[in-house]
Formats: C-alpha cells, sequence, structure tokens
C-alpha cells in the first residue's frame, strides 16, 4: 500500500513534504500529492507514517488500498 | 500565521523611550560605555533601562517601538507555511485565525518572489524599514525557505532589518544561522512554562519524528523554547516573547512566564488577547473558549509591567501584511502586480525621506514635553482612558466616521500613556449582527471618557454624550500626547472647580479577527 493525500482537505502547508524520507511528496497545482511508486508507508525509517503525523489536518493523509502492502526489499 | 508568533509590537513607557530618543538625539549615542556594558539613557521616567545598544535597535523598529510605528511601516511575507506544533487558537485549514481573516488565504512566495516583492514596497514606501517572516506556520519549521529569503534580501537591500517569529520548537538548532543571517529581533510565542497548562494549549507537537501530544509535548515545546530564548540573548540578539492570554487557563500564569523570560533576557513582553470565534474553526473557537475583555487584558499588562517592557500596540496584523501599522496596503503588491513591476531600489531616496521623518518625531517630542511641564505640580491620583482618531504620524487627524480604530491612552499626572488600540473595523462580521455601527464603537471604547477626532457629525456627537463620552473635536491635527496633556489639565480643573464630576468607566469590549482596515 502507499499514501495518498486527500485533495479537498490538504492546506497546501508543505509539512509533509520536508518529512517525507523518500521524497515521494511534491507540488502539484496548488496542492500535495504522493508519488505511490515512492511511498514506502515509511517502513524502515520511521515507526509512524511521517506525513500522517505532521499533518495539521487529520485524515487528510490516509492508506489507499489500490496498491499493495509495500514490503521492504533486501 | 499564527498571531502568536506573529512579529508584532510592544511598546515600553513612551517617555521613557522619547527621552533616551531626545538624548541620542542631542549628543550622538548617549554614553553606552557602562561598566556593565548596559548604560542607561532613561531619566526618572518610568523603567527606562533599555540598554542603548538595545534601543538603536528598535527606536526605528514599528512593531518594537510605539512611538516608531506611527511613522516607519513593516512587512511580512509569507514564505513559510508549514508548522511543527499545533495550537488550539490556529485552524490551518483556513491560515491561522488570529493573523488572516478565515477564508482569505494569504498568497505563498517563494523566496524569490518574497526577495522582489520586499523591493518593490520599499521602494513604493520609503518608511519600510523591516520585514519579517512570521508565517503562515512557523519560520523555522521551513528553515530552507526562510534562510534564503533572508539571504536575497540582505544582499539587494542591505538597510532592511530582519525579523522572523516562531514557536519555539526548533529554535535552538538554528541559532547559529539567525546569528549569520545578521537577524536583530527574533519573537517567541511562549504562552506557558508549566506542562499542565501546556498541555491544554497543544494538542501536540511533532518532534524527532513522532507526533508527541499531551503534557509530555508541551514538556518538550517549553524546554526548547527557553533554551532557544536562552541562546539568542547569549548571543546578543533582541528576543520578543509573545504570550497569548487565554481566560482560565494560563491568564494568571502568563505572571510567571513573564518573570521567567525576563530572566532568561527577554527584551519585551507583548501579552495578546486570544481572539477566538467559532466560524475561526480552531478548537478553542468551537468549544467556547473566550478571549478576555479589554480589561482584563490591561490589568494583566499591566501586573507585568513593573517586571518588564510591555507591548501594548500590537495590532496581531495578518502574515502578509504591508505598510504602517494600522492600514494594510497588501492589495497593492499581490504577486501578479510585482512579477511587473519595475523596481527601483533607491537607498539615497529612503535615506531622506526617513531623515524627514526624524525630524517629524522629534517635532513630537518637543511639544509633548512642552505640555507636559505644564502638568508639573499636579497630583490628583485620577487617571482617564481617552481614546484617539488617528491616520498614523501621531496626529489627530481621522474622522470619527472613518475610523477603523481607535488608539487608547491613559491620561494622568505623569501625562499621556499609550495603553492599546481598539479596532472598530468589520464589527457586524464579529458576531454583533445588525447592530448599529455607532453603538459598537461605543462598546469598544466604552472604558474612555473621551474621544478625540478630527471631525465629527452631530448624531454620533449627541450619541456619544448620552454615553458618557465625550467628543472632543478641538484638537483636530494637533499632536495626539500634547493635546491629551492638554485636555486632562482642562478636566482636572473642571473636577476641581466641581464643573464636571469624575466618573469610574465601565468594561470595553475586544473585537475578534485580524485587522482589516475598511479600505484593505
Ligand atoms: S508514508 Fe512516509 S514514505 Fe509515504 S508519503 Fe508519507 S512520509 Fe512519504
Ligand atoms: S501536511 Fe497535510 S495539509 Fe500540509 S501539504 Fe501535506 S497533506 Fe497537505
Ligand atoms: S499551529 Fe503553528 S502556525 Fe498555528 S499558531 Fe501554532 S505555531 Fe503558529
Amino acid at each position: 500500500m502507499a499514501y495518498k493525500i486527500v485533495a479537498s482537505q490538504c492546506t497546501s502547508c508543505s509539512a509533509c513534504e520536508a518529512e517525507c524520507p523518500n521524497v515521494a511528496i511534491s507540488e502539484k497545482n496548488g496542492t500535495f500529492v504522493i508519488n505511490p511508486k515512492k511511498c514506502t508507508e515509511c517502513i524502515g525509517h520511521f515507526d509512524i507514517p511521517q506525513c500522517v503525523a505532521v499533518c495539521p489536518v487529520d485524515n487528510t493523509c490516509v492508506i489507499d488500498t489500490s496498491y499493495p502492502r509495500y514490503q521492504p526489499s533486501a | 500565521m499564527d498571531d502568536s508568533h506573529s512579529f508584532d509590537a510592544y511598546q515600553s513607557e513612551p517617555a521613557a523611550l522619547d527621552d533616551i530618543m531626545q538624548k541620542i538625539a542631542e549628543h550622538k549615542g548617549c554614553g553606552t560605555t557602562g561598566g556593565s556594558g548596559k548604560a542607561s539613557c532613561g531619566s526618572g521616567a518610568g523603567e527606562g533601562d533599555m540598554p542603548a545598544d538595545i534601543w538603536e535597535k528598535v527606536k526605528n523598529h514599528p512593531c518594537y517601538s510605539e512611538e516608531a510605528h506611527h511613522h516607519y511601516a513593516r512587512m511580512h511575507v509569507a514564505v513559510a507555511p508549514a508548522c511543527n506544533i499545533q495550537c488550539n487558537y490556529c485552524n490551518r485549514k483556513y491560515d491561522c485565525a488570529n493573523e488572516s481573516r478565515p477564508g482569505v488565504v494569504s498568497e505563498k512566495l517563494t523566496p524569490e518572489q518574497a526577495a522582489k516583492k520586499v523591493l518593490a514596497v520599499a521602494s513604493a514606501i520609503p518608511q519600510m524599514t523591516v520585514l519579517g517572516i512570521a508565517g503562515p506556520g512557523d519560520p523555522l519549521a521551513n528553515p530552507g525557505k526562510t534562510f534564503r529569503t533572508f539571504e536575497l534580501i540582505s544582499e539587494a537591500a542591505p538597510d532592511i532589518k530582519l525579523c522572523l517569529s516562531t514557536n519555539g520548537l526548533a529554535l535552538p538548532d538554528h541559532v547559529e544561522t539567525i546569528k549569520r543571517f545578521n537577524v536583530d529581533h527574533v519573537t517567541i510565542t511562549i504562552n506557558m512554562t508549566d506542562p499542565d497548562i501546556g498541555a491544554e494549549i497543544y494538542p501536540w507537537v511533532f518532534w524527532k519524528h513522532k507526533r508527541v501530544t499531551g503534557k509530555e509535548a508541551a514538556k518538550i515545546l517549553t524546554d526548547r523554547q527557553l533554551q532557544g530564548l536562552e541562546m539568542l540573548t547569549a548571543n546578543g540578539i533582541l528576543c520578543k516573547v509573545n504570550s497569548v492570554m487565554i481566560p482560565g487557563i494560563n491568564d494568571d500564569h502568563l505572571v510567571t512566564v513573564n518573570r521567567e523570560v525576563k530572566s532568561r533576557g527577554a527584551f519585551l513582553h507583548n501579552i495578546m488577547p486570544l481572539i477566538s470565534a467559532p466560524e475561526h474553526g480552531t478548537v478553542f473557537g468551537l468549544n467556547g473558549q473566550r478571549g478576555p475583555s479589554a480589561q482584563e487584558l490591561k490589568a494583566l499588562q499591566d501586573s507585568c509591567e513593573g517586571e518588564m517592557n510591555m507591548m501594548r500596540h500590537c495590532r496581531q496584523c495578518r502574515a502578509d501584511a504591508v505598510g504602517l501599522l494600522g492600514e494594510d496596503r497588501s492589495a497593492e503588491f499581490t504577486t501578479d502586480k510585482i512579477m511587473e513591476m519595475d523596481v527601483n531600489y533607491d537607498l539615497t531616496a529612503r535615506q531622506a525621506y526617513q531623515e524627514k521623518v526624524e525630524e517629524e518625531r522629534l517635532a513630537k517630542v518637543a511639544a509633548r514635553n512642552a505640555e507636559l511641564e505644564t502638568l508639573a505640580g499636579e497630583n490628583a491620583d485620577l487617571s482617564i482612558l481617552v481614546a484617539v482618531a488617528t491616520k498614523g504620524s501621531g496626529r489627530i487627524n481621522e474622522h470619527f466616521g472613518h475610523a477603523t480604530e481607535f488608539q487608547i491612552y491613559e491620561l494622568s499626572s505623569a501625562g499621556a500613556k499609550f495603553v492599546g488600540h481598539r479596532r472598530v473595523d468589520l464589527y457586524c462580521q464579529g458576531g454583533y449582527g445588525e447592530e448599529d455601527a455607532l453603538e459598537t464603537v461605543i462598546r469598544a471604547i466604552n472604558d474612555c471618557t473621551a474621544v478625540f477626532v478630527a471631525k465629527i457629525g452631530h448624531c454620533p456627537k449627541d450619541d456619544l454624550i448620552k454615553a458618557g463620552i465625550d467628543p472632543v473635536d478641538q484638537y483636530a491635527y494637533e499632536f495626539i500626547e500634547q493635546s491629551a496633556i492638554a485636555y486632562f489639565k482642562d478636566y482636572l480643573a473642571k473636577v476641581k472647580s466641581g464643573e464636571i464630576a469624575h466618573v469610574t468607566r465601565g468594561d470595553a469590549d475586544i473585537r475578534q479577527g485580524a485587522f482589516v482596515p475598511v479600505n484593505a
């Protein structure tokens, strides 16, 4: 799985962008988006997804179930 | 951005500041070589113990010097939207509730856009002397953007002073950089030093890659804030503390905060009223937490006064405010307009303009002091508050009906002392419904004995008199303090002769929301 940002909730504050260990988050047309290919759910880096922890609006960074669970390789 | 850590204003005893100011003018920098390195230029007036080197730094700073804010302008640029903590008085979904009108999102700028904006504004407004980065968000949670902006501006416009406001969580990590960029003022918002109280103000902090909540979060925050403050003052960087007064939560505790920050070298303390209306969508707004009344705020500020300089002219301005305090010219400088502007930054023209401003200032101080002398010997214990309609320059130069705010002065045998602002802008949206505009003005200055205006119509005059407030237009376009002292002398004489009876006035309202002048 990966995380995704609920665009309608996002304040575009950019707090998540700086915290993502995989540089998976970027600004697109005034809101922030997560590149699911780069998102590792922070597994192997931190106990909790950094975007979720730092986002000021609850339930804005959420699990995107359309992707399989991230498997740390090696 | 957070009001709270908005860089705004303070005032110390204007009398003491002016004394220092005058002495500097008389003999070019009063002896700064006191043994302690902290020469005092103040005569006996008030605390008067602001060291000369600090006074040099603040005298033209509209946010730090009550006196200067009539003459000099500041601007904020919003380059730092991310934040690393959450405050219960902030709803970042709509910007910080204390700084911007809900729904009005400040324009976010890149450092390059911000630098261009600063040059454009400084060219158009020669009295613009200070640039602040305060949010929305926390400048130090966005160190890259914040310091890049400072770098660009210090290269292009070296005469502009830089300041930043922070919640303090990341501060200790950045003191070295702050020093390197020659930032001369830092404001830290400190609302508590007691984690039990902090837990009621801060739901969480983002710390070491975790979201920490409750008392533990508050403990981390207060430790970092106080450590940052100590590091700044040890490095000779001017440090002001902002506190938000939240009745029932930290109101009594702020006297302790005042002591703690003073002992760590903060040079000013700005206690601001909580702004919380349900429509701002903040936790406090939604759970009905009220803000203080004018009297409660003044009482707390007064009780801290002996401890250190208190700032009273803070207007909790917007994060993208431009211009003199109490004026907002941000609409003239939107990103689109700036990017098209041809900017010609002329340092010499700016300096020439500022010299004229200094002349006007000295004339004002002289007029005030001359008037004050005639008050010597009067020793009535009585003091009154008066409201003044002004557009700036320290003069009574605004029509009653056009005023979006009033300046409040306390008059006593010690002279005229500025004690705050009362806003009357957008009162209707402030939750007072269809109420008549005049009634809202009266509510805002109901603790005043008189209101000084440049002009006033017959109807409001009669209504003010009915409400017990004396409408005074005889000092139109004169200096505020000089006129106020003259009025007070007259008042004392009339009380003495029995012509009028002195009555104690009631309490007044503090308007909710960020300052939005009518012409904005
Ligand atoms: S969960 Fe972690 S890796 Fe994925 S976007 Fe959020 S911060 Fe980046
Ligand atoms: S932290 Fe939340 S609100 Fe801020 S940009 Fe990221 S998703 Fe949007
Ligand atoms: S949450 Fe952040 S941006 Fe809002 S008031 Fe608090 S410190 Fe300022």
